[in-house]
Formats: C-alpha cells, sequence, structure tokens
C-alpha cells in the first residue's frame, strides 16, 4: 500500500514512463512525498525504495544531499528567511532576528503548536527584491518586520481554520 | 509575483513577452509564438547551428561558453539517445532572472529546447526547475501541457516528421545541481556529485547519451535569434558577446530589479542611472559583478563594458547577470563570511580542497570578524583560497575561493582594522538603522 494519495501514486507513475531509468524521478518524488506527508517519514523511505527498486540507505543518502527535504516533521508552515548576500545588504539577518523573536523559535525549530518552522535559508533567487523569505513555497519579498508581522499573523489565522 | 521595472536604455528581446501574458499559448502565439521553431525546421541542422554561430549568443548560466560551438560539438551519429537539458537551477546568490522568464514567457524556453533538440537531433528535452521555484514548475507543466495539446509537442512536429518531447523536472534544494554534470546526476535521480570530463556532455551526458545543457536565459534567447536572424542578435551587442541580457541589480541601489540591457553597457550607467544610484547619500565601496562567485570590483573599477571579454579583462567574469551593490557602510571582513558560508553550506564534500577549504574559511572568517583575527590569518586566508582554485571536479571551490581572494586582495585594509580585538568598524546595524532602506 502506498503511503501517499493515490492520486499522488498515479503522477509518480505516469511520470516515471518519461525516463529511461527507474530512479530518475526520485528526486521530485521525495518533495512531492514530503509536501504530502510534511516530512519523509520511514514509511515513505520504503514506499520510495520500492517504486524505484534502490535499497532504502540509497533513497536516505540521496534525501540527506538536498536542503530542501527532511526526516524529521515539521510545522505547517515553514517559514525560510534568506540571508545571504542581497538580503542580508537590506536588512535580511534583522528580518530572521524578527522571525526568531516573534516565533519564539531558532533555526530548524518548531513552534509548540506545530504551526511554524523558521529556517535560514541560501539565496532563493528574489535578489532584486530583497530582503525576502518563502512560507512553504510562496515567496513574500520587500520585507519589513511589520510586513513580516502580517504575514505570520495570516498563517496562524490559516492554521486555525 | 515579483515586480517589473523598467528604463529607457533597456532593449527588450528575452523579456519583450514580460507583463504580457504570454505563458497562455493563445497569447503566446500572438506575440509571434513558435515561429522560430518553424522557421528552424527550415533551416535544418547546420543552418541552426550558423544562425547561432553568427549571434555569438553567449550562456548566460555564467560561463559564458559560446552556445553555437556548445551545440557543434554533438556527434552526428550516436548509438545512444541525445537529449537537451535546460537548466533552471537558478541559484547563484545574487541571480533572479530565470525566475522571470520562467513566469512569464515559460513557452519560449520550451521553444528554445525544441531548437536546440533539432539542431543536435536529440527526441527528448528535460527543464529542471529548482525546488524552491514550485509556482514555475506549475506555469511550466502548464506551458508543456498546453503545447502537446496543440500537437507542437510530440509526433511530427510542425509536420517535420521530427518527434519530440519535452518533459519538466525538479530539484530540492541545491546549489551545486546548477554545474551541468551535478545538474544531470540530479536528473538521473541521485545526489549531485559532480562527474570528472573529459568526457564532456556533448559526447556522455544524461544516461550515457550526448547531451547538450544550456541555461533558461540561453535557451529563451534561441527562438529571438532564429526568428530575427544572428546577424540581428549579434549586432545588438559587442564583438564576439552578442545580444542582450538580464541583469538584476539588487542590494544599496535606489532602483533594484531586473532589466535587460545589451551586451557591453557601461557598469557605472547601470549602477548610476538605471539602478538609480546608492540611496541614503551613501557612497560606492564595492561591486559584485555577476553572481557571488565572481571577483569584486572596487568603487574606482566601474568604468567597465559589460561584456564577457571585458569583464575577463578587468580580472572577474560577467557570471550570472547577478549585479549586487556594496555602499561604504557595509563591512568587507562581514561579506567575505558570508560569502563563505554559503559555499560552506553547498559544498558537497566530494572534492577534499573545496570542502576542507570552504569549512577552514568560514572558521576563520567567522573568527576574525568576531575580533578573534590574528595578522598571519590574512595571508593565510588568501593562501588557503588560493590553493582551492582548479583542484576540484566542479567549479564550487573555484566559486567560493575567487570572491574571497579579491576581497582579502583589494580589501586588506579592511581586516587589519578588525585586528586586536578591536570590534567591527562598522558595527552591527539594527532594523532602526536599515529602515530607510527597508521602507522605501
Amino acid at each position: 500500500m502506498p503511503v501517499v494519495s493515490e492520486q499522488l501514486d498515479n503522477f509518480f507513475n505516469e511520470k516515471m514512463k518519461e525516463y529511461p531509468t527507474r530512479r530518475s524521478f526520485l528526486v521530485p518524488m521525495l518533495l512531492y512525498t514530503q509536501d504530502e506527508l510534511g516530512y519523509l517519514s520511514p514509511d515513505a523511505i520504503s514506499y520510495l525504495a520500492q517504486k524505484t527498486g534502490l535499497p532504502e540507505i540509497e533513497i536516505r543518502n540521496v534525501i540527506s544531499y538536498y536542503s530542501m527535504l527532511t526526516m524529521k516533521p515539521r510545522g505547517k508552515f515553514n517559514v525560510q528567511v534568506c540571508t545571504n548576500i542581497s538580503c542580508m545588504l537590506r536588512g535580511g539577518e534583522e528580518i530572521f532576528q524578527h522571525c526568531k523573536q516573534q516565533l519564539g523559535i531558532g533555526h530548524k525549530q518548531t513552534t509548540a503548536d506545530k504551526v511554524f518552522t523558521l529556517e535560514e535559508v541560501e539565496c532563493i533567487g528574489a535578489c532584486s527584491w530583497a530582503p525576502a523569505m518563502q512560507v512553504n513555497y510562496d515567496f513574500h519579498e520587500n520585507l519589513t518586520p511589520a510586513k513580516v508581522d502580517k504575514i505570520l499573523e495570516s498563517y496562524e489565522k490559516k492554521a486555525a481554520q | 509575483m515579483a515586480e517589473l521595472v523598467s528604463h529607457p536604455d533597456e532593449k527588450k528581446v528575452v523579456s519583450a513577452r514580460f507583463g504580457k501574458g504570454a505563458a497562455n499559448i493563445d497569447r503566446y502565439l500572438e506575440l509571434d509564438g513558435y515561429k522560430a521553431v518553424q522557421k528552424a525546421i527550415a533551416l535544418g541542422p547546420d543552418g541552426i547551428v550558423n544562425e547561432m554561430k553568427t549571434s555569438s549568443l553567449r550562456g548566460r548560466g555564467g560561463a559564458g561558453f559560446p552556445t553555437g560551438m556548445k551545440w557543434s560539438f554533438v556527434p552526428k551519429e550516436s548509438a545512444k539517445p541525445k537529449y537537451v537539458l535546460c537548466n533552471g537551477d537558478e541559484s547563484e546568490p545574487g541571480t533572479c532572472k530565470d525566475r522571470l522568464i520562467l513566469e512569464h514567457d515559460p513557452h519560449a524556453v520550451i521553444e528554445g529546447v525544441m531548437i536546440a533538440a533539432l539542431s543536435i537531433g536529440a527526441k527528448t528535452g528535460f527543464i529542471y526547475i529548482r525546488g524552491e521555484y514550485r509556482y514555475l514548475v506549475n506555469i511550466m507543466r502548464k506551458a508543456i501541457a498546453d503545447a502537446y495539446a496543440k500537437g507542437f509537442l510530440g509526433k511530427n512536429i510542425f509536420g517535420s516528421g521530427v518527434d519530440l518531447d519535452v518533459h519538466w523536472h525538479t530539484g530540492a534544494g541545491a546549489y551545486e545541481v546548477g554545474e551541468e554534470s551535478a545538474l544531470m546526476e540530479s536528473l538521473e535521480g541521485k545526489r549531485g556529485i559532480p562527474r570528472i570530463r573529459p568526457p564532456f556532455p556533448a559526447v556522455v551526458g544524461l544516461w550515457g547519451g550526448p547531451t547538450v545543457i544550456n541555461n533558461v536565459e540561453t535557451l529563451a534567447s534561441v527562438p529571438h535569434v532564429i526568428f530575427g536572424g544572428g546577424q540581428w542578435y549579434a549586432d545588438l551587442g559587442t564583438p564576439k558577446n552578442g545580444g542582450t541580457r538580464l541583469f538584476c541589480l539588487s542590494g544599496h541601489v535606489s532602483k533594484p530589479g531586473v532589466y535587460e540591457l545589451p551586451l557591453g553597457y557601461p557598469l557605472r550607467k547601470m549602477i548610476y542611472e538605471v539602478a538609480g544610484g546608492i540611496p541614503n547619500g551613501q557612497k560606492l565601496k564595492a561591486v559584485v559583478p555577476g553572481g557571488s562567485s565572481t571577483p569584486m570590483l572596487k568603487a574606482d573599477e566601474i568604468d567597465l563594458p559589460m561584456d564577457f571579454d571585458s569583464c575577463a579583462k578587468a580580472g572577474t567574469f560577467l557570471g550570472s547577470g547577478g549585479v549586487v551593490v556594496l555602499d561604504d557602510t557595509t563591512c568587507m571582513v562581514k561579506f567575505a563570511q558570508r560569502v563563505i558560508k554559503f559555499y560552506q553550506h553547498e559544498s558537497c564534500g566530494w572534492c577534499i580542497p573545496c570542502r576542507e577549504g570552504t569549512d577552514w574559511l568560514k572558521k576563520t572568517l567567522t573568527r576574525f570578524h568576531a575580533g578573534g583575527g590574528l595578522k598571519k590569518d590574512i595571508d593565510n586566508i588568501q593562501y588557503l583560497a588560493e590553493n582551492m582554485l582548479g583542484r576540484t571536479f566542479c567549479p564550487l571551490g573555484d566559486a567560493a575561493a575567487m570572491p574571497i581572494i579579491s576581497i582579502v586582495k583589494k580589501w586588506r585594509n579592511e581586516f587589519e582594522d578588525h585586528l586586536e580585538g578591536r570590534p567591527c568598524p562598522y558595527g552591527e546595524k539594527t532594523a532602526e538603522q536599515l529602515l530607510p532602506v527597508l521602507s522605501r
């Protein structure tokens, strides 16, 4: 039994046909599986090992290379603040500090209510609209501390729904 | 999503369809979409390569290799299938241009992949987009599906007798995968560990088959080259540096944004006129000319035409088009520390000079900036960085070392200012101090 939805499993089966080897679509499969489950659980790893015909240790080996992939549960919303050069020059580090204070957590930590995880990340390709962050896949740009407060509030409301 | 800017000096070619709804295939067709690929079919493989060579289009990912020449390296006969791979793993700090192309003109990328495939005789193309750009993956998925629905992809495209498939793929967070051999590893479902070269991808690439790998902007420029003609495109730029490119202006400038300018456009004008100069009455201190891996320029080195050859003459690179501007309140030691922190994070650990070099440089620069620096550290930093150059499988080691070497050489005085436990003369800025910039 796949640990992911039937819809996602079918999607994987279709995409895998586009490649000459069974493991080729592994990296996107890891990411989409994580999106559905919240993290790459041991069950998810054995599911993808079966799907690709690879040993589980090889799946873990691939996971450990990619910074977006995690084998630990995270909060519902992953707040990823960029502090790389273009963001740093426009206050990215201060935005990260501000997030730490507002959420009461540090880098790669999760709030007690499991709503937010905070992460300091490398360049997300928003250099001309710095400072910037991503909450899950949503970009938030030209940030100020006040703007960050509003953004975090809106996600908190979403989580309560 | 990301806002668009404009300036009268811009020459919009690859950005001509930005803000015009061209992600919609019918709108793209109204704006001359999929005409270039039909012209390419008529030109034939050699005709395409000739136009590309005439255009002197050079790779927009960073290395600046002539695109037509790259395509011509692919052997005509091959026992294994050939592939075209579009590199959309944009992650060089300071670079945010491919994002706009993928958002506003995804079909131009598809069309570029198709033309490249026709020229080398590939039947399959892949468009690899970094994992963080999920909204762009979704835009590309729809664009590809729409192209199939219209019959532009699949069997017998435009009645040419050629079958051609284009697929999308996504990463999951890795700067190094933007390097061509690591990109192929990632597409094959592996860790993005670089491959030794030779053999080069043009001969042994994806799954062992000959492969052409080009950046998103390069491939999105291809339909314009074919449609407008190689000579027309070449004439937009400077000799051997054809066309226009997207420059991503960021950092301490009044009007940051992505601007399309002809190659050879003066850097000084780019900073002071196009990007509106330095805000808050500050003065210019330094410029990153083409993404964080390129050697940095001092304020008196900016009378520079921004093309590949002029940048090389000035001891740096045009790189990825990421121009990052630093004002005189910036601490160069701190900046070096942030740059190396990034490369230390992204080093895959495969090659020892890169794995150990980035780690030691990060440790030394962090200690140095915190006031624990020794005089001999300054030479050690330079020595360590210089010993990374050219000693790794992929250019990540060079990319980490080059900016550090330039900072130590050009701003040695700032390192000396941090010695003997003195606090950073530039201090740590508070959000309030940065507010004039933040609330622009």
